[in-house]
């Protein structure tokens, strides 16, 4: 007998392995099906995850991650601190400090919408003395209207953080807007976009400190004489990459006598976990993907059951042209294989696209993580693997005389 | 070389089962030289299909020995005696068993597949074994697409195309009518007569008449063995 033989060439195993799908398309195709939709949810659920982390870190980098907060914390003995009046002009001094300003928390001050709403519909709407350089430290900007000038700042004057707009329901600015602020009307010049990297500024109705000063009396002695203050917030801008040692810093010049009394924290944190929550896939529909893989498993593996009984005379065939039993397992096997990894291409294309479209319409970067789809093919290679074994073996074992007798 | 056997039995016997045991072979001892046409005849229930299974390596006997050319294949393991039957016997089966999705150029270079041979020698060798049938112009064409004789023709061409050591045809025209049957008896003797080794497994007496050489079954035992032109 010549040697070799035996074996067929990779070429030749898989135009033997796509026999069946070539000769029942239909068939092939809604049991890779199953596989498909499994793969498209979990490549879905990964990439729309992985997208929505990818905007939300786009959005933390342009509001800028080197944003520091100063805050008056508690004395020692459990009351409200204060924070110095001089504190924001000392971190101005500090190296690497590019901007700071501050706001100065008022609480006995409300906002209403006119002096005829009762006093205790406050909505939580804080007011706050304002520095005029607060929006270029928070990178935000006016939604509507004007920002406060030097004139105004001094005026009876007011500019609405957007959630306090909202809550008192002014959506426009027109020349003689009026609010009932601490007693007395206050013209409203212009509404704020919203400042992530600073919340509380949403919900504040912000005047000048002079204004503060002549019209709602915050004031504080110091040194011998009457300051406006003092301030309650301090934000800084350190240069990038020197956040660290700024912040570390911050409460010892803000309050050299008390820096215990001080909060320092650097509020992209907040939402740089945010972020990662974002990032932590939906895992009911995770779940749902799983069983969608599973489904589509027993579909492939029933399909090749019957496909092995259907077939036996191609078996039979195969036998008798010289087929030996390891190619017969293979050729089943291989089919079995071959049609999940269809589905699981499928469906990764089909997850992939559906991540591209979502994130296209939320104005995310796309993300598809390599892990999604990646995991989608190879579990597609394992489970038609998984599938096709026992009816690939049971073919193999089929005797050739029992495979020719057709009936 | 003709006179060489090709393929020989020796007291073979087949058993199916266990309780009872069904015997289908007791002690058929035969011999095939190079060159030769036979039919091996018998009613349903003779041992016909079992022999052709023993003969062709697809079944293992219960005892005795089968030799193709020259080789004891109960020796062999089953790869071994795969590559045997994939280079040394053709089949021929009254269903044809086509590929239906498949060319007929393609149904017949499989008789290769798994002897070893590289694709375009296959289909080289296809194109020539549908040339001695008859077809080469029907080599495009889907198994669908032909006649039922062409069908049976194109699974001739399959098992000649490895140019085996012995061809194994099970009832080659049971699945046609008679005008048709006709033609492919007449390609059979051809296709002998240019060196091909033909075993035929017949029912029909009248079909095994026409053959230089027939070998009787009957309840799994070889009656008679009778060559023309030789005394019986």
């Amino acid at each position: 007998m010549r040697p070799r033989g035996g074996r067929l060439r990779l070429d030749d195993g898989l135009r033997v392995a796509s026999v069946g799908l070539r000769s029942r398309p239909l068939r092939a195709g809604l049991s890779a099906l199953g596989i498909a939709i499994g793969t498209a949810a979990i490549v879905g659920v990964l990439g729309l995850s992985a997208s929505s982390q990818a905007g939300l870190i786009a959005e933390i980098n342009q509001l800028g991650t080197n944003m520091l907060t100063v805050e008056a914390g508690q004395s020692f003995t459990g009351g409200a601190a204060n924070l110095p009046l001089e504190a924001t002009a000392r971190i101005t001094l500090l190296d690497n400090v590019q901007q700071a300003t501050d706001t100065a928390l008022m609480k006995d001050e409300n906002v209403y919408r006119n002096s005829m709403i009762p006093l205790a519909n406050t909505h939580g709407i804080e007011v706050r003395a304002t520095r005029l350089n607060l929006l270029s430290v928070l990178s935000t900007g006016v939604a509507r209207g004007d920002w406060l000038n030097t004139g105004t700042a001094a005026e009876p004057v007011a500019v609405l953080g957007s959630a306090a707009a909202r809550q008192l329901g002014i959506d426009r600015v027109f020349p003689d807007q009026r609010i009932w602020l601490g007693g007395q009307w206050f013209n409203v010049a212009g509404i704020l976009n919203a400042s992530p990297l600073a919340p509380d500024i949403d919900p504040s109705a912000l005047v000048g400190y002079p204004s503060a000063q002549k019209y709602l009396g915050y004031i504080s002695v110091g040194g011998g004489e009457v300051k406006v203050g003092p301030p309650s917030t301090i934000y800084v801008r350190a240069a990038t990459g020197h956040e660290a040692a700024v912040q570390s810093l911050l409460a010892q010049t803000a309050n050299p006598e008390a820096p215990y009394e001080v909060n320092v924290s650097q509020p992209s944190d907040v939402l740089t976990a945010r972020a990662a929550a974002a990032g932590t896939f939906n895992s009911l529909f995770l779940g749902l993907g799983v069983v969608a893989l599973i489904v589509g498993a027993v579909g492939v593996a029933n399909i090749m059951i019957i496909s092995v009984l259907e077939r036996r005379s191609e078996i039979g065939l195969r036998r008798a042209l010289g087929a030996t039993r390891n190619q017969i397992r293979t050729q089943f096997l291989s089919e079995s294989i071959l049609l999940a990894v269809i589905g699981g291409v499928v469906g990764v294309l089909a997850g992939a696209a559906a991540t591209a479209v979502y994130a296209n319409a939320k104005g995310w970067a796309v993300v598809i993580p390599v892990e999604a789809w990646s995991a989608g093919v190879v579990s597609a290679v394992l489970i038609g693997a998984f599938a096709g074994l026992l009816p690939a073996v049971r073919a193999s074992r089929m005797p050739p005389s029992v495979a020719l007798r057709t009936v | 070389m003709r006179g060489e056997s090709v393929l020989e039995l020796e007291a073979v016997t087949k058993v199916y089962g266990e309780e009872p045991p069904v015997p289908a072979l007791r002690g058929v001892s035969l011999s095939v030289r190079r060159g030769e046409l036979l039919a091996i005849v018998g009613p349903s229930g003779s041992g016909k299909s079992t022999l052709l299974h023993v003969m062709g390596t697809l079944e293992r006997p219960s005892s005795g020995v089968v030799r193709i050319a020259g080789v004891d294949a109960a020796r062999l393991s089953d790869r071994e005696v795969s590559l045997l039957r994939a280079r040394e016997i053709g089949f021929v089966f009254q269903q044809f068993f086509l590929a239906e999705h498949a060319t007929v150029r393609e149904n017949v270079a499989d008789g290769l597949l798994y002897a070893g041979v590289p694709a375009a020698e296959r289909y080289r060798r296809a194109d020539e074994a549908l040339e001695r049938v008859g077809l080469s112009e029907r080599a495009k064409f889907k198994p669908t697409k032909i006649s039922g004789g062409e069908r049976q023709r194109v699974a001739i061409a399959r098992a000649l195309v490895g140019q085996p050591a012995v061809i194994l045809a099970d009832e080659p025209t049971g699945s046609l009518d008679s005008a048709t049957g006709a033609s492919i008896m007449e390609l059979i003797s051809e296709l002998n007569a240019a060196g091909a080794t033909i075993v035929m497994i017949t029912h029909d007496a009248g079909l095994s008449d026409q053959l230089p050489r027939q070998i009787r079954l009957l309840d799994g035992q070889v009656v008679s063995d009778i060559a023309k032109g030789e005394a019986p």
